[in-house]
């Protein structure tokens, strides 16, 4: 069945994939790479942001990506407030690692069972004219759900990585997962830092579930479909590196794609998986990891 | 003496009132005559299964309001006691142990599933109960249980008809397709429903070209419909849950793959929620279903039922059609109920031997039920979108959307085939 057609878009398909991955991924990334904070509830702001673009696509026809990023703002605050609620309990008090874990645990389940309450357990989806059509370049078809949520995922991965490297505040981010005390010296609050990083990793994930909901139907406990998915991104790149997540992204859509097209779409996680353990084996730290 | 003979007329007058509402029932028996029939189950109200969940709920709810208005069964009210099963089939044992044995329920039936319903099996059985069951694929094929009683019109052999109908619409058309494809998620009901197949595929003399699952997370099936592409299949089989039907529907546009026939056992385009965005995209498709508002499948009372389901579908927030599981979850109590006032009983064993001996009129239509508890001949319909111009709800209201192709008893409409040819 092999054919240079097949194999050219399944690669195609899986860069596709691997940029959507990505933008689900940047969230964990920042948190749990950079900041140390097991933030296992960042699948259900995913969907909180898939929601939120579904109820202003229904009610006024808005386009899910122009919602994803006029809401970035809105879960940025909820990422402040969030995070200054778990400095509060947990973080301050040296009590982070085990009750942080549940903490997050317990945000999850509230958000999710929250979901379910407002809009019930039917399946979401949205409307848009680019849904179902797709680009032909030569013998390669592109789905306009795919292309749009990878472009982005590379913009949103650029702009974070410039981010980080380029401006004050980005750096400070760096500098306060390696040493908070050091950063305290030169003058920076470390606590302000954290807040203001995990403000932005939340706020991906309004852009991430408006991409989500975009692809395909959605429904509350979908989230947990995403935990280990998000999770071994993150882990593959390198902790806390942006541009690795993106390679760790592309790698695991290219290879969940050509196993589908090749192997049977049956072995396409258990591939990507075995994958992660391979690199992991031969690089402890991630790709990009330091 | 005349106030002694009005005293005497008043006192005559008041005893044959009292006498006479005491006759009409009207006054309140004593013991426990005006005890409640309690009927008991476990249902999906949250979890994977609970949009349909939910749904079966409000026509239950809706048969038992209609009993109680008719004055109940066997002159006693009817109750239901339900419990949550999220879901998870570990949880039916312990509610069926409590509805039995804390509730004192007089019947049990079944949640919504196959996986729901199977746990249930063991408990039922060993206390000789009758189980009438809601959508379970061939539960009882190896336990041969005497009291189950499937409302599904799967058939006699439930996974084999149900699978064999798709082939019957496509071996009859011209020209005959000679080879499919058959890909279905990895989990419980597209196994069954691919493993039936494969055997179907083989009775109809068809060559197959492409057989695979797909992991139920998949996100992007692209490369699934490519693949299905390249082997260049007359028929395409589905066997799929609701997020893969609307990514395999997509992908299969995306791709640009156009088979001769496509569609067979998806699970989802039954429901308003994904019907309402898929829109045009489903025309050609040929796919299982149990009922649609077409005029061979006007049964009696089923327009009122869904009148009524439909006006409280917003306010319980469930599928605002109800076309494809209220209408049998009504039905399945309309069976129990009509054996418990044909035998004058509550004896499981007596209302089990009339269920199985007697045809049973429902919303649904007649029912008659074989040796193992499924419908002594298959109902399965396969029906074809045609027509679908937009995503207004409002046209699935209506006939010549869904057309009936298969069977011969119930078709209202011709295939358009190819597939090609409904999508210009």
């Amino acid at each position: 069945m092999f054919s240079l057609d097949l194999l050219l878009n399944a690669l195609v398909a899986g860069i596709l994939l691997g940029g959507f991955y990505a933008v689900v991924s940047l969230g964990i990334s920042i948190a749990f790479g950079l900041l140390d904070i097991v933030n296992i509830a960042h699948p259900v702001f995913v969907m909180l942001g898939s929601y939120v673009a579904y109820i202003l696509n229904a009610q006024l026809g808005f386009d899910p990506v122009l919602t994803g990023v006029l809401f970035a703002p809105v879960f940025y605050g909820l990422g402040l407030l969030l995070y200054q609620i778990y400095y509060a309990s947990f973080e301050r008090r040296g009590a982070e690692s085990l009750r942080g874990l549940v903490f997050f645990f317990g945000i999850l389940f509230v958000v999710e069972v929250s979901l379910l309450l407002a809009f019930g357990v039917d399946y979401r989806l949205v409307e848009a004219s680019y849904i179902g059509e797709s680009l032909r370049i030569g013998p390669v078809g592109i789905a306009y759900r795919l292309l749009v949520p990878c472009l982005i995922g590379m913009a949103l991965t650029g702009a974070l990585y410039l981010f980080l490297s380029r401006t004050f505040f980005g750096r400070a981010i760096q500098a306060v997962s390696q040493d908070a005390f050091a950063l305290r010296l030169m003058g920076a609050d470390p606590i302000r830092i954290k807040r203001l990083a995990f403000g932005i990793a939340i706020a991906t994930a309004s852009l991430a579930g408006a991409l989500l909901i975009m692809i395909g139907p959605v429904e509350p406990a979908m989230n947990r479909e995403y935990i280990g998915r998000v999770f071994a991104v993150a882990v593959l790149g390198g902790m806390g590196s942006v541009g690795g997540t993106l390679v760790a992204a592309l790698i695991l859509g290219i290879v969940e794609s050509l196993t589908a097209t090749f192997s049977g779409p049956s072995w396409s996680v258990a591939v990507s998986f075995g994958v992660l353990l391979l690199v992991l084996a031969v690089r402890p730290a991630g790709l990009f990891g330091r | 003496m005349r106030r002694s003979r009005s005293c005497t007329f008043a006192w005559t007058v008041v005893s044959l009132l009292i006498a006479a509402l005491l006759a009409a029932g009207a006054w309140p028996r004593s013991g426990g005559a005006a005890e409640p029939i309690k009927i008991g189950f476990g249902m999906a109200l949250t979890g994977g299964l609970a949009a349909n969940g939910k749904a079966a709920l409000l026509a239950m709810q809706l048969w038992e309001a209609d009993v109680n208005k008719k004055g109940g069964l066997l002159g006693r009210p009817v109750k239901l006691v339900y419990y949550d099963d999220q879901t998870k089939g570990a949880t039916v044992p312990g509610i069926y142990t409590k509805l039995l044995d804390v509730d004192k329920v007089d019947f049990v039936v079944s949640g919504y599933g196959t996986n729901l319903i199977a746990p249930a099996m063991p408990i039922v059985m060993e206390r000789k109960l009758v189980f009438p069951a809601l959508f379970g694929l061939a539960n009882n094929e190896k336990l041969n249980y005497r009291g189950y009683f499937q409302i599904m019109p799967a058939g006699p052999r439930p996974a084999l008809d149900w699978t064999a109908t798709y082939l019957e619409v496509a071996t009859r058309q011209t020209p005959k397709p000679q080879t499919i494809a058959i890909v279905g998620a990895d989990a419980e009901y597209p196994h069954n429903a691919l493993a039936a197949m494969r055997e179907n595929v083989k009775q109809f003399g068809l060559k197959t070209v492409y057989d695979s699952t797909y992991p139920p997370t998949t996100v992007d099936y692209t490369p699934i419909a490519r693949s299905i592409k390249a082997t260049n299949p007359d028929v395409v089989f589905v066997a799929s849950y609701p997020p893969d039907t609307v990514g395999m529907v997509l992908a299969a546009h995306e791709v640009g793959l156009r088979p001769k026939m496509f569609g067979g056992g998806m699970v989802g385009l039954q429901f308003a929620a994904l019907l309402t965005k898929l829109g045009p995209k489903l025309n050609g498709i040929v796919n299982y279903d149990f009922w649609v508002p077409e005029p061979t499948l006007n049964f009696s009372g089923i327009n009122e039922f869904l009148k009524r389901y439909q006006a409280r579908s917003a306010i319980e927030g469930v599928d605002p059609l109800g076309h494809y599981l209220p209408p049998w979850a009504y039905a399945y109590l309309q069976v129990l109920g009509q054996a418990i006032e044909g035998t004058k009983s509550l004896d499981q064993q007596k209302v089990a031997e009339y269920i199985h001996e007697k045809e049973h009129d429902t919303i649904i239509g007649k029912v008659k039920f074989g040796a193992n508890g499924e419908w002594s001949t298959s109902r399965v319909l396969q029906v074809q979108f045609q027509g679908i111009d937009s995503v207004d709800i409002a046209q699935f209201h209506k006939p010549g959307r869904r057309v009936v192709v298969w069977p011969e008893k119930f078709k209202s409409g011709t295939v358009i085939y190819p597939y090609d040819k409904a999508l210009k």
